[in-house]
Order: C-alpha cells, then sequence, then structure tokens
C-alpha cells in the first residue's frame, strides 16, 4: 500500500506547456504516472507529449478523470494556479513552483480550510510510491518499493537519504516532500498520521530542518499518537541564526526559535533516533526492521 | 529583505502614520544643517540594518552644536556589528510620557498574520515575549480579510493601553497592517510606539522587511535591493544569483539544495572541520554556474579545500563535471584542493567527464566531507 497516490491517480500537469512542466511530464510519464491532461489558460486544443492540453482544470476533470494536479506555474501565478486546483474538486495538488510570496500562500492556507483537497508543497520535489507512480520532479530511479515512509522538507536531502536506504536495501512505501517553505499545505503531522494508518509502512524517515516549529510539534504527535518506529533527520545544525539557509523557511529566528538543537532534542524525547549523517539514518532503520 | 529605518518610516507616513520629522544625512555637516532645521534637541540615529543600534553606541540624543558635531563626527563611519554607519537620520527629540510597541508579522504556525500589542515597547519585545507571554496582545488576522477594527480595539483593551490613547493606536495597528499587507511584508514593527507628554501617539522607530519572493510586483523597492550585500563575495554571490552565507571555517562548501548543502554543512562540523560557507547552485545547474560557484569559493581567502557535493534530481552530473573541468582548466596550478562527490541524473557520465588530475572524487557524501577536512587540516598545517 501507500499514502496519497497510488496507479488509480489521475493528474493534470498545471502549466504542462513551459519548460519544467513539459520535461517533468515526460519523466513523470516514463515513470509510469497517468498523466491525463495538462492545463494551461489560452493553450486548450494543443498537446504535450501525447497529453491533451486544456484551457482550465475544470475541463480536465470533465473530460479526463483527473483527480490531482501538479503545479508547474511561475510564481506570480502560482497563488492562482492553486486556487483554480482547489476550486476543482481534485483529491490531491502537489505544488512544485519555488518562490511563491508568503502572504500568496497565507491566502491559500485559508482556503484549505474550506476544501477536501489535500496540497502537498509548494517549493517541494513531490510525492512517489515507488514502482507505481510519482507526481513531481524526484529522479524515480533511485527510489525502490519497500516498507519504508519517508517525509522531508527538502529535495536534494530526500535523494540522499532514499539512496543511502535504497543501497542498504530499504525501499520505500512512498516519498513525501513536504516543502521548505514557511507555509505549506501537507505536514510532517499530517505526513506522519497518514503513514501510521498504512499497514505497509513499518518504519517511517522524517527529515526536517531549521526554522519554525513544524518538527517539535511532530514530535509531540509522535510521542502521543504515531506506534510506527521514526527515525529523525535534522539539517542544519552549524546554521548561524539570522540568515536564511536557501529556503524561504530555512532561517534560525533572531529570538533564537527555529534551531535544530531544539528539534533534535524534542525529537529525542519522543523516543525517536536523530543519527548526524544521512549513512546513519539507513544504518537506524535496519536496527528497526 | 530588510529596509532602512528611514525607508519604512517614509512608506509608515506616507500610509498616515504620524513619525517625527527627519532629515537623513551622510557628513557631519549635512547632520548640522539638518539639526538646525529641525531645532535641538535632536536624536542621530544610524542607519545600519541591525537591531540594538542604541545600546551598541549607534544611536545619540544631543543639545546643541557641539554635541551633534561630536555625535555625527563618531556615529559616521563607525563599525555597528560588521556593518559600517554611512548614513544617519537627524530626527527631532520626542518627549514622550509611555513606549508602546504595535507589529505585524506572519504566524507561521498558524499559517496567518497576527497583530501584536503591548504596553511594554522600548525594548527587546522578543525578551518580552519570553519574560511575560502575556505581556504582548495578539490577534490572528484572516487574510481574506484584513484586520477587523474589533480585533485591533480588543488587541488594545487585552494589553492594557490607556484608554486615553486608544482610538490612535488602534488607528496605527489598523494602518500598520495595511502597509504589511500592500508591501508584501514579513514583518512591520514600530517599537517603540512613544505616546508624547501631550498624549499625541507617535512612531519613534520603524522596523518593515520585506519578503524576497514578493519583490517582482514591488518595483518601487527595487532601489532598496543592491544595499542588502554584505561583503565583497555577498555582493558577488548576489550577481550570480546564487543563495550564499558566509561563515568562519575553512571548508567550502558548493552544492544543490538547501537541505543537501545543510547537511553537508553540518558533516564538515561532525568530522571536526568549519565549514567556510553555504552555497546552493540551485536546481538543474549548467557548466557556467558550475564555474562562477567555483570561483565565488576560490576567492573567498578564508577557504583551504572544496568539497563539491551535487545529487541530481533536475541537476545533471555531466554537466557539473564540465563545469568543474572547464572552471579549474583556467588555472595554471588549483588555488585549492577540490573533492568532488556525484550522485543522481548522469553521476556515471560526470565521474567518467571529471579530470581526476585537477580534482579528488569520492562515491560517498561522508567520504567526500571527511577528505576536505582533511585537506583543510593540511593546508593550514
Amino acid at each position: 500500500m501507500s499514502i496519497f497516490v497510488d496507479d488509480d491517480t489521475r493528474v493534470v500537469v498545471q502549466g504542462i506547456t513551459g519548460g519544467e512542466g513539459s520535461f517533468h511530464t515526460d519523466q513523470m510519464l516514463a515513470y509510469g504516472t497517468n498523466v491525463v491532461a495538462g492545463a494551461v489558460p489560452g493553450k486548450g486544443g494543443e498537446s504535450v507529449h501525447g497529453v491533451p492540453v486544456y484551457d482550465t482544470v475544470r475541463q480536465a476533470v470533465r473530460k479526463e478523470d483527473a483527480n490531482a494536479s501538479v503545479v508547474f506555474v511561475p510564481p506570480a501565478f502560482a497563488e492562482d494556479a492553486i486556487f483554480e486546483a482547489l476550486d476543482s474538486e481534485l483529491d490531491l495538488v502537489v505544488a512544485i513552483t519555488e518562490g511563491i510570496p508568503t502572504q500568496d500562500m497565507a491566502r491559500v492556507n485559508r482556503r484549505l480550510r474550506e476544501v477536501d483537497t489535500r496540497l502537498i508543497g509548494p517549493n517541494c520535489p513531490g510525492i512517489i510510491t515507488p514502482g507505481e507512480t510519482k507526481l513531481g520532479i524526484l529522479p524515480g530511479d533511485i527510489f525502490a518499493a519497500g516498507s519504508v515512509g519517508l517525509v522531508s522538507r527538502s529535495g536534494t536531502l530526500t535523494y540522499q537519504v532514499v539512496d543511502n536506504l535504497t543501497a542498504r536495501g530499504h525501499g520505500q512505501s512512498t516519498a513525501v516532500g513536504i516543502g521548505g517553505d514557511p507555509i505549506i499545505g501537507t505536514t510532517f503531522i499530517d505526513t506522519l498520521r497518514a503513514f501510521d494508518a498504512d499497514p505497509e509502512t513499518d518504519a517511517i524517515v522524517m527529515c526536517g530542518e531549521i526554522g519554525g516549529e513544524d518538527e517539535e510539534e511532530a514530535a509531540a504527535v509522535i510521542d502521543a499518537a504515531i506506534d510506527t518506529p521514526v527515525v529523525g533527520f535534522i539539517a542544519g545544525r552549524t546554521a548561524p541564526p539570522g540568515k536564511r539557509m536557501g529556503h524561504a523557511g530555512a532561517i534560525v529566528s533572531g529570538g533564537g526559535t527555529g534551531t535544530a538543537a531544539s528539534k533534535i532534542a524534542a525529537l529525542r524525547d519522543a523516543g525517536v533516533t536523530v543519527p548526524e549523517t544521512p549513512a546513519d539514518v539507513a544504518a537506524a532503520v535496519d536496527e528497526l526492521l | 529583505m530588510k529596509l532602512h529605518e528611514y525607508q519604512a518610516k517614509r512608506r509608515f507616513a506616507e500610509a498616515g502614520i504620524p513619525t517625527p520629522s527627519f532629515e537623513l544625512a551622510e557628513t557631519v555637516a549635512e547632520v548640522l544643517a539638518a539639526a538646525e532645521s529641525l531645532g535641538y534637541p535632536v536624536a542621530i540615529k544610524a542607519q545600519v540594518k541591525v537591531g540594538g543600534r542604541g545600546k551598541a553606541g549607534g544611536i545619540e540624543l544631543v543639545d546643541d552644536e557641539a554635541e551633534a558635531e561630536a555625535a555625527a563626527d563618531r556615529i559616521l563611519g563607525m563599525d555597528l556589528k560588521g556593518y559600517t554607519v554611512e548614513q544617519v537620520i537627524v530626527e527631532e527629540a520626542v518627549d514622550f510620557a509611555q513606549e508602546l510597541y504595535v507589529g505585524i508579522t506572519m504566524d507561521r504556525g498558524a499559517g496567518q498574520p497576527v497583530a501584536m500589542v503591548s504596553e511594554e515597547g522600548g525594548v527587546d519585545i522578543e525578551a518580552v515575549a519570553e519574560r511575560d507571554p502575556d505581556a504582548i496582545a495578539r490577534e490572528h488576522v484572516d487574510p481574506a480579510f484584513g484586520l477587523h477594527p474589533y480585533q485591533a480595539r480588543r488587541a488594545i483593551v487585552e494589553a492594557g493601553i490607556d484608554a486615553a490613547v486608544a482610538r490612535d493606536v488602534a488607528r496605527v495597528l489598523q494602518t500598520l497592517y495595511d502597509v504589511w499587507a500592500g508591501t508584501d511584508a514579513t514583518d512591520a514593527e514600530i517599537n517603540p510606539l512613544m505616546v508624547t507628554t501631550d498624549g499625541e501617539v507617535i512612531a519613534a522607530d520603524a522596523v518593515c522587511n520585506v519578503d524576497e519572493d514578493a519583490l517582482f510586483r514591488h518595483p518601487e523597492l527595487a532601489e532598496f535591493e543592491e544595499e542588502e550585500a554584505r561583503d565583497e563575495l555577498e555582493r558577488k554571490a548576489h550577481e550570480y544569483g546564487f543563495d550564499y552565507v558566509r561563515l568562519d571555517g575553512t571548508v567550502g562548501i558548493i552544492g544543490n539544495g538547501a537541505g543537501l548543502v545543510m547537511t553537508t554543512l553540518d558533516l564538515v562540523d561532525h568530522y571536526g572541520g568549519e565549514p567556510a560557507n553555504f552555497l546552493d547552485v540551485g536546481g538543474g545547474a549548467k557548466a557556467d554556474r558550475i564555474a562562477n560557484a567555483l570561483d565565488m569559493v576560490f576567492s573567498d581567502e578564508n577557504v583551504d579545500s572544496v568539497v563539491f557535493n551535487i545529487f541530481g534530481g533536475i541537476t545533471r552530473g555531466d554537466e557539473v563535471a564540465r563545469g568543474i573541468n572547464e572552471a579549474l582548466s583556467q588555472f595554471d596550478e588549483i588555488p585549492k584542493p577540490v573533492i568532488v562527490r556525484l550522485a543522481g541524473t548522469n553521476w556515471q557520465e560526470g565521474m567518467e567527464i571529471l579530470n581526476t588530475d585537477l580534482v579528488t572524487v569520492e562515491e560517498t557524501l561522508e567520504d567526500a566531507v571527511q577528505r576536505a577536512v582533511e585537506a583543510a587540516a593540511e593546508v593550514a598545517a
């Protein structure tokens, strides 16, 4: 089994005619994802890698039964694209776009409370259920099907950890990149709960980083409500306060919140193993399985 | 992006928030002329983008020309927490009875804006928040509607603000929210918001930090942006479009993706070295970008070795390898040892392309970092 996406996921790509949208549509098709439509205003009637393009997401839902979207729309138009997706009765929206203004995401976040659609991202690599489907830009060939659930705020760190896991023979049930922005849709907690409810996920790897308090909140939930064993990893132990480390959300505040030390301590207090290197994360999974 | 006090204050004033009269000055003569026209006493305030300027000696209240000259001479050109003071504002002194705090920020956890009011202004508000969280009244704002007037009133009552100035403070808070939203700010703060001995409410300081991701829709702020860069290297990074943070160590780090680069820094520390920088080349970097990254790290004189760690998703190993070869072939002698580790998309091709006369190749992240730490130690010894 898996969480959030599987063989039945039917994808509409918003921004399919752009460079990234087109390239990754090709990659997703090659992986076996059911990319059933594209949606780009004014480009209805075209096709990209054999996928029909519509002017609106609603048309893609009506004509192709799309139930999920992947957003490759540039930052200035991403809020609108996500609102359109949320207004089209999809089950899932995966926003890859990096650099969406935070106030735009505050409006999206507010809308999310009123709809049943799940948002993953933005500023994320997407989600993959190995051997079934991937929505996003993750390089499919490093993943293997298995029983480790992975959730991470960072793209390339996900790849690194997956590489270590796969090399040790630990395939993944689903890997979710939740994104490096201050305001995101699906959180660590949402994902941890979903993995915990998935009978085929036997261990969870959670990769966090400096900034915000999501890891601390997740630690409290792990302690109280997650039965599946969790291995944690936190990036940014050496990050100085007040400097944005690449991701908009990866910043230790001047007041000292959001530090790696606080996150590691919270996770360890919740009984989570938190190794210092990605290779040791995979080794810690050995101990659990 | 942080705005200077004077830039933020002008925006607040334009929106209708009362502020003291002030003038910007860059020389002692300009300070004296400004003070003359405003009338003594005046405050001379260093314009650098750091907090705690007063404690660090960057703000002085002066009563006459002799004092003003001495203060201006001292503050202009001084080093304030690593920044050289090039500009000051000369501001009319405010006779205050009380110092309040008002601010708007984004509450990440809640995913919505929050308006804050406190009677304990004039001090570090984060210290207040830690010592006595109840001293700050908070109202979360629904971004679809903005700050409702009742919310401003409620926050002011909860904060225990004197009823005599409640209406004026509410107006300031409401206006501050509108400026925050209209400027795409991450934070907008007035600390202190002074209540004068005459019962007027006036913004004695102004903080406004703008979301860099929203600058595309604020061309009016573009002129403030170039002042951001702090030193030569950070200016260069800005020009090349890299996410770059300079640190104090000797192991230079280049990688792709924020989380993985941070992890590489942490590993340098884990293996006993000290990271010299954070440099993220971003996704899909081509050969010239890789060469620029090497150029950046080489031009940091603290750097003794460089670890190059690329995990390709959309970034291709062969492109990276070509960029490294290209950049290094320009040198008669490689200035600093470079250790490369490639993984992910096209990594095998990349490994084959890499010229091992110029670089050391390692297969795992851990090995590459260890080798770089050792190399830096050898150079230092």
